[in-house]
């Protein structure tokens, strides 16, 4: 049987059609999901793109968290379901409050595009299974609001649970405390990334094909579960 | 109709850059002795029938999981009575 993600489109996603791309490469079967349709259509697992949904009006992903689609994943999420939210659809899961802290505005105040080196600190997650503990690699970043804030009770209690997922390296792009990328749930089956891995996954078009493995990861954890 | 005004501001730890660019725009302006600039969001409520303490409690969890993310930002709630 194949194994089904699903990737949700909010009106105005943009990284929709690349996630899904990159879960076909990955060997998986792509299904889009609605944002006004409760039913994820039986998926094993979900991705929530890249974008700008409901034109980030209010605050980056505050109006999606409230979508149809959100409720079942919240759902879905607290029970297990692997869910990878990427830039926009990090920002989705952080004002779902399925991982904690918040994006803001980068320090810059200017939006942010480049190839960005970052090392996969957490080799355990749903996602990430495929990496080694300590792996540097690369994969575009692209952002205005993707600094990652959490207060200093929360950043100790990520760093010592080990649910820094990914930490940016030789350069912090947009003034992420401590440097975060991606974090996790304690579960290990939400995880929220800056970066887009979906743009790293052909040699044609990414930096790198160093991004596959958030896909193959999933994908791995599906078919031995 | 009475008008409940919503304001949310960053929560004081967290950097601002966006009241940090104003703040050193303002000397280039002739604007001295701004010391420091923090920028929020005012919300304007136009409420229909009566602001009672149901209302205003409506309003306050309307500002808690919507209009404010508690995570970095903090609210405040009152009424204003709106121009005729």
């Amino acid at each position: 049987m194949t194994t089904r993600i699903g990737v949700v489109t909010f009106p105005g996603s943009l990284d929709d059609r690349d996630a899904q791309r990159a879960v076909r490469l990955a060997g998986a079967e792509p299904v889009a999901l609605w944002h006004r349709d409760k039913d994820l259509h039986q998926v094993d697992a979900v991705v929530l793109p890249g974008g700008f949904s409901y034109g980030d009006y209010l605050r980056c992903g505050a109006i999606s968290r409230f979508s149809p689609v959100m409720e079942t994943v919240i759902e879905q999420a607290k029970l297990g379901m692997p869910v990878l939210g990427i830039c926009n659809g990090f920002q989705v899961l952080c004002e779902s409050h399925l991982l904690p802290g918040a994006l803001h505005r980068n320090d810059s105040l200017h939006f942010v595009c480049r190839d960005q080196k970052l090392r996969v600190e957490n080799a355990e997650t749903a996602w990430t299974g495929d990496y080694s503990a300590g792996q540097e690699i690369v994969v575009p970043l692209k952002n205005g609001e993707g600094r990652f804030v959490a207060d200093e009770r929360v950043l100790d209690e990520l760093e010592a649970e080990g649910r820094v997922v990914a930490r940016y390296l030789d350069l912090n792009p947009n003034g992420s405390y401590r440097d975060i990328a991606g974090i996790t749930n304690a579960a290990g089956n939400v995880v929220g990334l800056m970066p887009h891995p979906e743009h790293a996954v052909e040699p044609l078009t990414g930096p790198t094909t160093e991004g596959l493995g958030f896909f193959t990861s999933v994908l791995k954890q599906l078919v031995n579960a | 109709m009475a008008r409940v005004v919503v304001d949310v501001m960053l929560k004081p730890e967290i950097l601002d850059p966006q009241g940090q660019a104003v703040q050193r725009a303002l000397p280039r302006l002739g604007f001295t002795g701004i010391a420091d600039v923090r920028q929020g969001k005012r919300f304007e409520l136009e409420v229909e029938g009566p602001v009672d303490d149901a209302a205003l409690a409506r309003i306050r969890e309307a500002a808690e999981t919507f209009l404010a993310n508690t995570v970095i930002e903090d609210f405040t709630v009152r009424v204003e009575e709106a121009a005729k």
